[in-house]
Formats: structure tokens, C-alpha cells, sequence
């Protein structure tokens, strides 16, 4: 019960109503009801076993950006790269599937498999830059973003052309599809697709990295002091590109999950959002892997609601965004709150 | 080789003066020590704002309008990075979440209120500026050509920021001690200088200047409110760093990716350029850029306090 309402938790927790109070507001101002509107929100992602198929689908990608920029965080870098690498992870992912003809385990296995070096490769780079010549990554992801916007861009319609649009990608055969038949049948129809278990897998693995290894010791202290580390023998520089890649391939795999299983082929001229709202997640998860999963299906309920209340009234879909944008500053700014929160409980509880 | 020079040249200008003046505010916020990463965010709101006065008004006085809606974008950028303000100079907040955060939102709420007013989010504006040559000026060969016809009166407006800019920060006390609480803010405050005072009033320029450089776009070249500035304060961002945050740097930097944005624009039509594919002429920019930050990292210029909030218990 005690770790239950730990100080983050809580900051979490008044992020979230403070930014659903702001997307009250805002629905006033349009002229709309905000109970009404929240109800059709909440109903669009969750009234039947199809729509929480949606939400959980919606979430997956979520989960993994989030989990890339929560990783990084922890070694003290600021990825905002995991859109651009989660859209290369997605053409990776694309080119095996539309590539190759092989039985649908190998096929998925090998485009999982290229997703993720695709991704891993963008957080490379940066990684690199930023340990040899101290290159900002913030600077460096941005970058490496619209390299990979300009790639997918090109190497779409040149190689992958659609059958009727030169905007995307011809769509992947059901064997290169992370949807199968069983989930899809059982959430009656949904998007939801094996990248739900990856993604958990993923937060399973990250979880046990950054608390139970040497490693994940390593990066939180390059992350914490990178000079006292370095004074206790660790290889800050090592950890950095590790940190990157690992957050790289996160988002990649991410990508992987988004478009060749909730969408079935890729999209040219857009950088995918779930690559800046997996800084949202991360923040509101608290940078920690179960943090995220939770953020992340928070958000993903947004997403998957904001159809549904569109259609019933006359909100529009922004509003979801706009909600999750002020929960990040709310959360970004939570110090206000952290200040005083020492204060209070020594006054409500007595000094423990 | 001259006509195509000639002819990509204003094309080139107009894409680089949003990007100038959004460089420049970001300039004045990292000078006084806080970087500034919400300037796509901001340039979105100038963008809105613009859009939006001038759609409201063209139609009752439509000269005054454009510059009305330039004036309310100037407005409008300053308002809104006072969130940006607040919590990095009050609230010692973590300076790139709260841009990203500043991103966020304005690219959210904008969208939501044009969806709200026209339905599809896009708001279009009837008349842009008009493309004007400079009288005595033209005439001049070569240079007349290139700098003084079809020229839009905002870019002269930008260049005349950009000189005062230069002056305002090197040549007044008050730019001293802008650029002073962006190195040693202790020092600073030691001296009398109200740092806080100091980051917020930098903070609202840099707004102010990209709310500015969004609504350029909007009367230049674009001619409709589309919810985003696709990338170009970022791209502000880092020609800041490629000029190591210095006035004159920042114009080379801008110009750089506004010519070679350009020239991977058009490269299609002009044959000398046909033949190089163009996916390596769109990334080339930022190629470059990591190239140049890889080079010029052992010298960077960067301000020595950017990014760190100022508390005024560490002395």
C-alpha cells in the first residue's frame, strides 16, 4: 500500500486529472459537454471486447517508444529520435515482409529481426556522436528523424510501390502480418496483433536489465553522474551507445508493431507520433518499464476513444493530443507539487 | 548556371527568412541560458494566430491585415512562451521536456481550434504578401537581380531584426547582460543582474520571434494554416548550433538550409541536378549539419549555462 502511493505515482496521478481538467475546459469552450464527452471517449475505447482489442493496439507502439525513451532517459539522454526510429524500424519490417516468401514464424522472426537493427542502427548514431565528440543528442535524433523521413520517402515509392497510390507501400501479405487469426478472432475483428506479447516481453526484459543486472547498474550511473562513474571504472562512453542503441532498437521494434501489425503497409511524408508521444509516456511511467506499460495504455485509451466521441459529438480529435501535451508539461513542471509534497506529509503523517 | 541561380535565388530567400528569425529568438533564449526546443511549437501558434486575424480581417481591410496578423503572431508566440518561462525559470523544470511539451500542446490546440472553426483544420488566407522589387536598388547587375527584385517586405523587415539583434546584443549593457546570465548566472546575479527577469524577457523574444517566423510562412509562401511547420524549428534549432550561436552565423546557417532545401525542391527541373537522386539531396542538409557538429564539437561556442536551470543557492 505504502509503494502503491509513492511520490511519483502520485505526481503521475495529478498530471493526468490536471490534464483531463484542461481537456474539460477547452470542451467548455467549445461550446461542448465535458461529461459527455469524456464518457464517449472512454466508452469509444473500452464498450466492447473490439474496442479494448483497438485500445491495446493502439497501446502496443506506445508501450516501446515509451519504454526507448524512458531507457535512455536512465543513462541520462534525451532520445527524441524514437520517431524516426521507430519509421525505420517500420520500413526494415516492410521490405523483409514484402521481400521474402517464407512460412509465417521465419517471416515474422526475420522482419521483427530487421525492425529492430534498423532501429538500433538510428540510436547508434547518435549514441556515437554524443560519446566520441559530444555531439547533443537532442540535436542528433532530430536529425537522424528526418533522415529517416527522407528515406522512407524515396525508398517507398522506388521499391514498395502501391498498387494505387505512390503515397505508401503495396500492403504485406497475411504471413508477414503480426495480426493472426486467433487474436483477431478472439477481440471479434480487431486490430490487436502479436506485438501486444512483444511489447510485454520488452518491458519484462527492460525491467530485469535496468534493476537486476551489472549493466543496467552501469547505465543508471553514467545516467546519475557520468564523472563519478567514470571514477568507479565504468566505460561512460560504452554505456552511452549502448544506451542509445538499446533505445533505438525499442522504438524499432515499436515500429515494427505499428506497421506491419496494427497498420498492414507504410506510409510516405509522415513521421509516426507515436515516436514524440512515447516522451509523454515516459514521463508520466516515470521512467520505469511498468510506469510505461501503464502510461502507455492510458494514452493508447485516448487515442482508440477520441473516433467514437468525434462521431457522437462535436469534439474534435485533437483533443486527445491537447490532453496528453498538458499532462507532459504538467508533468514537466510536477516540481511545483514535488516542493511541497515533503512539506505536507511531514504536517499530515508525522516524520517517519 | 546563372539563369538557374537567378531563378532559384528568391525561392531560396523566402524559405530562409522564417528560419532566420525563428534561429535568431532561439538565439536570445540559449544566449541568457535557456535552450529553447519548443520553437516548432512556437512558430505553430504565430502560424494559427496569423492565419487567423488575417482570414477574420482581409475581407474589411485587406492591406492592413497581413500586417496585423504579424503583429498578432508576434503577440501570440510572446504569450505562449511564457509557459515555457515559467516552468524552466520559476519552476527550474527540465528545460528540452518542457519544449517538447510546448510542441505538443501548440500543435494539439491549434488543431483543435481551426477544426473547431472551418472543419477540415486548415485555415486559408485569400491574399498573401506581394513580391516586390526594390526601386533604385534593381538595377544594380547581378547583385540588383539577386537581392533586389521580387523580394517580400518581411525579409527586409527580418534583416533589419538581425542587424539591431547584432547590436542589441553586442554594442548595449543590456545585451552584456543577457549573454552574462547565459555563462555564469551566478556571476551575474552577483553583479545585480536580475537573472530571472533576464531569461524571461529572452524567453518571450525567442516567442515572440518565432511566432513572427510562422506567420512569414503563412504570408509568403504558404497561404494556409496547415497544423504544422513540418520540421523547420528544429531545423532553426540546430542552424543555431551550426552558427554557434552568433548572429551572423545563424544567417550563414539559415541560408545554407534554405538553399539547399531549395535546390533539393526544384532539382527535378533543372538538369544539371536531375541525375543525383533526390534522397540524398533532401537529407544532404542534415547530413551536413551532423557533419558539422561533429567537427566544430572541440570549439562549440554553446553558452555555458544553456540547459541548466539557475538556482540561486549554488554559488
Amino acid at each position: 500500500m505504502k509503494r502503491f502511493f509513492s511520490k511519483s505515482f502520485v505526481m503521475a496521478l495529478m498530471a493526468v486529472v490536471l490534464g483531463l481538467l484542461a481537456g474539460a475546459v477547452l470542451m467548455l469552450v467549445i461550446g461542448s459537454n465535458p461529461a459527455s464527452g469524456y464518457m464517449y471517449l472512454f466508452r469509444g475505447g473500452l464498450m466492447s471486447i473490439e474496442r479494448v482489442g483497438n485500445t491495446l493496439a493502439t497501446a502496443t507502439p506506445l508501450i516501446l517508444t515509451g519504454l526507448s525513451v524512458a531507457f535512455a532517459f536512465r543513462t541520462g539522454l534525451f532520445n527524441i529520435g524514437a520517431a524516426g526510429q521507430m519509421l525505420i524500424g517500420g520500413l526494415c519490417a516492410t521490405a523483409v515482409g514484402l521481400t521474402f516468401a517464407l512460412p509465417k514464424p521465419v517471416l515474422l522472426t526475420l522482419m521483427v529481426a530487421a525492425a529492430v537493427l534498423g532501429g538500433a542502427l538510428w540510436g547508434l548514431v547518435p549514441g556515437l556522436l554524443k560519446a566520441k565528440f559530444n555531439v547533443h543528442e537532442v540535436v542528433a535524433t532530430i536529425m537522424m528523424n528526418w533522415i529517416s523521413y527522407w528515406t522512407v520517402y524515396y525508398v517507398v515509392p522506388a521499391y514498395f510501390k502501391g498498387a494505387y497510390l505512390e503515397t505508401e507501400s503495396r500492403k504485406i501479405s497475411d504471413a508477414a502480418s503480426l495480426k493472426t487469426e486467433w487474436l483477431t478472432g478472439m477481440f471479434g475483428g480487431s486490430y490487436i496483433n502479436l506485438g501486444l506479447f512483444l511489447a510485454v516481453v520488452a518491458v519484462i526484459v527492460i525491467a530485469f536489465i535496468i534493476d537486476r543486472t551489472t549493466f543496467g547498474y552501469e547505465l543508471k550511473a553514467v545516467g546519475l553522474n557520468r564523472h563519478a562513474a567514470e571514477y568507479a571504472g565504468i566505460k561512460a562512453d560504452r554505456s552511452i551507445v549502448m544506451s542509445m542503441m538499446i533505445a533505438g532498437a525499442l522504438a524499432g521494434l515499436g515500429g515494427a508493431t505499428f506497421y506491419v501489425g496494427y497498420a498492414s503497409n507504410i506510409q510516405i511524408g509522415v513521421l509516426p507520433t507515436q515516436g514524440f508521444d512515447g516522451i509523454a509516456v515516459a514521463l508520466l511511467g516515470g521512467n520505469s518499464p511498468w510506469g510505461v506499460f501503464g502510461a502507455a495504455l492510458f494514452f493508447g485509451l485516448l487515442h482508440s476513444g477520441k473516433g467514437f466521441m468525434n462521431a457522437m459529438t462535436r469534439i474534435p480529435p485533437e483533443i486527445a493530443d491537447t490532453i496528453i501535451a498538458t499532462i507532459i508539461y504538467f508533468s514537466a513542471t510536477s516540481i511545483l507539487v514535488e516542493r511541497n509534497w515533503d512539506r505536507l506529509k511531514r504536517k499530515v503523517g508525522g516524520v517517519k | 548556371m546563372w539563369t538557374i541561380i537567378a531563378q532559384v535565388f528568391p525561392y531560396a530567400i523566402a524559405f530562409t527568412v522564417p528560419l532566420l528569425i525563428t534561429a535568431l529568438g532561439g538565439l536570445y533564449s540559449e544566449r541568457s541560458g535557456v535552450v529553447n526546443i519548443g520553437l516548432e511549437g512556437l512558430m505553430v501558434v504565430g502560424f494559427f494566430t496569423g492565419a487567423l486575424v488575417i482570414s477574420k480581417l482581409e475581407l474589411t481591410i485587406p492591406d492592413t491585415a497581413i500586417w496585423l496578423g504579424l503583429l498578432a503572431a508576434l503577440a501570440a508566440g510572446a504569450l505562449f512562451s511564457l509557459l515555457h518561462a515559467f516552468a524552466c525559470v520559476s519552476l527550474n523544470a527540465n528545460q528540452v521536456i518542457s519544449g517538447t511539451a510546448i510542441n505538443m500542446i501548440a500543435g494539439a490546440l491549434t488543431v483543435f481550434l481551426a477544426r473547431n472553426m472551418t472543419g477540415s483544420g486548415n485555415i486559408l488566407i485569400i491574399h498573401g504578401l506581394v513580391r516586390r522589387s526594390v526601386p533604385v536598388l534593381s538595377k544594380i547587375p547581378v547583385a540588383g537581380k539577386l537581392f533586389f527584385t521580387q523580394t517580400y517586405a518581411t525579409t527586409w523587415l527580418v534583416l533589419a531584426i538581425l542587424i539591431v539583434s547584432w547590436f542589441v546584443l553586442y554594442r548595449t549593457s543590456f545585451g552584456l547582460r543577457l549573454r552574462a546570465c547565459g555563462e555564469h548566472p551566478q556571476a551575474a546575479d552577483s553583479a545585480g543582474i536580475n537573472v530571472y527577469r533576464m531569461r524571461y524577457v529572452a524567453v518571450m523574444v525567442s516567442g515572440a520571434f518565432a511566432g513572427l517566423g510562422g506567420a512569414i510562412i503563412l504570408v509568403t509562401y504558404s497561404g494556409e494554416f496547415t497544423g504544422t511547420v513540418s520540421g523547420l524549428g528544429f531545423l532553426a534549432l540546430a542552424a543555431l548550433i551550426f552558427g554557434q550561436w552568433k548572429p551572423l552565423g545563424v544567417l550563414g546557417a539559415t541560408f545554407f538550409f534554405g538553399f539547399a532545401s531549395t535546390i533539393a525542391n526544384v532539382s527535378q527541373v533543372i538538369p544539371a541536378l536531375s541525375g543525383i537522386p533526390g534522397i540524398l539531396l533532401k537529407n544532404f542538409p542534415y547530413i551536413v549539419t551532423l557533419v558539422v557538429l561533429v567537427l566544430s564539437s572541440k570549439y562549440s561556442q554553446a553558452p555555458r549555462a544553456a540547459g541548466e536551470p539557475y538556482d540561486k543557492a549554488k554559488r
